[in-house]
């Protein structure tokens, strides 16, 4: 009986993403390799072709800083050349290849206007053959949105984009919608205890604020390591009431 | 002066005689490699001068104050003084260039009748006896001359003087007529009609880049830059320059490039001629590829490179430094360039955003070496709650020796929230030789 009905269910996904675009083709995911993580997202992963969006919570939407490490993490588990787009270039290497990206997958295009950005970003993800197209920008209309989105449909390139305010008080732009398959926000939390003073491994809130055909959920992980894997941290489900004091705190 | 009146004068004076025949060769080479480097439009302004059409192209140098003062540093690292002016007409940046005392001028759009009123009349490309007479007269600068009536200028010196004055306001066009080296690569297509619709400026431009990759591919040669250069009907001329990270001789590359940029050509009244010149060209002999079953394939970016590059946007990668530094640890490379294989010692944390220049912050802290208590940047108060550090790092005395003692201490700490922040304090926290014991946020841990 159940196989039966799975079997509906999943007859009639594949209609539905039939309809959905004209031009829909497998493209597969990309893991996080945590379990719980990957169960909430459809297909079990950061989709190929399309585009994900990642802000920072607190003082990180304006700089980035979670944001982009987290970014940096999945784009060094693609395989590929990576484009990185941005204008405001204070982005440090070091930290970068710490997470596992390799110097010389990734080509920059400093811009010095938001549109070109974005422009940037589609020809990019329309080139295809490119791991992932990594930008970062103040705002992302829903028509930039869109195109990047199709473009990316096209040729299963993954699109980027962190989203980095100029102040902290235009973050709210985040809750206008945009065609992204996902959105994350990502906030620093205090990094892990040590038995002896110190800064242990650094942990973030990350919260999955969007999903197409998939429902929220929010997760306490441990920053990138070596390889650009995150790690849940064990228990992170439970200690819902600390999720909800951390949540206040984020809202811009 | 001549040559025996200058002896009497300084003593052990060195005459050369002079060699107006390989001044010319010299400037010409000059101007051959100003071809390849700034515009497509340059020409020789004989004797002493190169005259260039930037127009379009300065955005690749990032602007003309930058571009104008990039040139003067490039010919000075030569033991060349250049002075260089940029203005609205050949004659105006002529005379600018020449009388004005500065090294590089600007005079922008439509202000050149207020910057050139000033100059001497010797800066007017008039003969020297029409010169004098004209001082005779009781003129002295240029916005004197054009005040006066034309007509008893011209009853008595004839056409010369208006003609000069009209090309220097730019109300004559003077059309500059580019050099070209003697084996480049040039395709050209005359209209008998004149064209103007960006359709048909793209089918011919498709067209051009077909014949200008056959004939490249004749000499073995790919093409590293390359000018359309679009001719109209009213005798003035507008380039477009495609440059491409490496040698190029792809049909569909080359056009992609072109094509971005059909819409920046005004056809104005019509274009009667299209050319293509491959201005650098360089060896590209064709390689044999290994099948896909063998190995895995690896996608040449180059051409989204280019696309991007000629855009005017800042393609780079970048490549590790053997510096402690933090600044110094990252330089950027060409994102053409080879595979770097060494990488940055990954023993310490690093933040993911680098302040281009440490703020000052206000702090608590415990002499000599204790992590602060709490830091004050940009007006917010933060309690340090878990610190890391002191990772000392040494200024570089072997190549600058005004960091001889200098000194820097990095923590890494972590306030209330979690927020993580790369500090130093400039100094060892006792001698004040090793800097000023002043305290600055350098970066952003993620």
């Amino acid at each position: 009986m159940t196989a039966a009905r799975e079997w509906v269910i999943s007859d009639l996904r594949e209609r539905i993403a039939s309809l959905e675009s004209g031009t829909v083709r497998k493209r597969g995911c990309l893991a996080f390799g945590v379990d719980e993580i990957d169960a909430a997202l459809p297909g079990g992963g950061l989709a190929y072709g399309a585009l994900h969006e990642f802000a920072g919570g607190g003082s990180g939407t304006v700089d980035g800083a979670a944001a982009a490490l987290c970014v940096a993490g999945i784009a060094a588990r693609t395989k590929g050349q990576i484009l990185w787009c941005m204008t405001r270039p204070d982005l440090f290497f070091p930290a970068l290849a710490q997470a596992g990206l390799n110097p010389n997958r990734v080509v920059f295009a400093e811009a010095d206007r938001e549109e070109d950005v974005l422009a940037t970003m589609e020809e990019g993800l329309g080139f295809g053959g490119l791991g992932a197209v990594v930008g970062e920008v103040v705002r992302l209309p829903m028509t930039a949105s869109r195109r990047l989105q199709l473009v990316a449909e096209k040729t299963g390139t993954m699109g980027l984009v962190v989203r980095r305010w100029r102040r902290q008080t235009e973050a709210s732009d985040f809750g206008q919608p945009t065609a992204s398959t996902t959105r994350w926000r990502v906030s620093v939390l205090p990094s892990e205890e040590l038995p002896v003073p110190g800064v242990g491994r650094p942990r973030w809130l990350l919260e999955l604020m969007r999903v197409k055909a998939g429902e929220c959920a929010e997760f306490i992980v441990g920053a990138c390591d070596a390889t650009g894997r995150i790690h849940l941290f064990p228990g992170s489900r439970d200690r819902e009431d600390q999720t909800r004091r951390w949540d206040g705190r984020t809202v811009a | 002066m001549p040559a025996a009146k200058a002896q009497a004068i300084v003593q052990g004076l060195q005459v050369v005689e002079a060699d107006p025949i390989a001044d010319v060769a010299a400037l010409e080479r000059l101007t051959l490699w100003a071809l390849t480097q700034y515009s497509p439009i340059v020409a020789m302004d004989a004797p002493d001068g190169i005259v260039m059409d930037t127009e379009g192209a300065d955005h690749l140098q990032g602007g003309e104050e930058l571009m104008l003062s990039g040139i003067v540093n490039r010919f000075r690292a030569r033991g060349l003084t250049a002075r260089v002016a940029i203005a609205d007409s050949w004659g105006a940046a002529h005379a600018l260039a020449r009388a004005s005392g500065r090294e590089t001028v600007v005079a922008p759009c439509g202000e050149t009748s207020r910057f050139v009123e000033k100059l001497p009349l010797s800066s007017l490309r008039l003969s020297p006896e029409t010169v004098i007479s004209l001082r005779t007269l009781g003129f002295r600068t240029i916005g004197e001359l054009a005040a006066t009536p034309r007509a008893p200028l011209a009853l008595r010196f004839g056409p010369e003087i208006g003609r000069r004055l009209d090309q220097m306001y730019g109300r004559l066009p003077e059309p500059i007529d580019p050099i070209r080296p003697m084996d480049v690569v040039e395709v050209s297509r005359t209209f008998a009609e004149p064209i103007g619709a960006p359709e048909t400026i793209a089918k011919y431009v498709s067209r051009l880049v077909g014949e200008l990759c056959d004939a490249l591919e004749k000499k073995a040669l790919g093409v590293r830059r390359s000018d359309l250069i679009v001719h109209k009907v009213d005798n003035t001329m507008q380039a477009i320059r495609a440059g491409t990270a490496k040698p190029a001789r792809d049909v569909a590359w080359l056009t992609k490039l072109f094509k971005d940029r059909i819409e920046k050509i005004e056809p104005g009244f019509g274009i009667e001629k299209l050319s293509l010149v491959a201005v650098i060209a360089e060896p590209l002999t064709e390689t044999q590829k290994t099948s896909s079953l063998v190995e895995e394939e690896v996608v040449d970016i180059t051409p989204l490179i280019d696309v991007i590059g000629n855009r005017g946007q800042r393609v780079y990668r970048v490549a590790p430094v053997a510096s402690d530094v933090p600044e110094r640890s990252v330089t950027r490379i060409a994102a053409a360039a080879e595979e770097v294989g060494a990488s940055w010692a990954l023993h310490w944390p690093r933040p993911v955003r680098l302040l281009a220049r440490p703020d000052p912050i206000e702090v608590i802290a415990l002499l000599p070496d204790h992590p602060p208590v709490s830091i004050t940047w940009r007006g917010k108060r933060r309690r340090v709650k878990r610190a890391d550090g002191p990772e000392r790092i040494f200024g570089e005395w072997w190549t600058r020796s005004s960091e001889f003692d200098a000194v820097r201490d990095y923590f890494v700490i972590e306030d209330d929230a979690g927020e993580r922040f790369w500090i130093f304090r400039s100094g060892d926290g006792l001698d004040t030789a090793t800097g000023s014991q002043k305290w600055f946020l350098h970066g952003i841990f993620a």
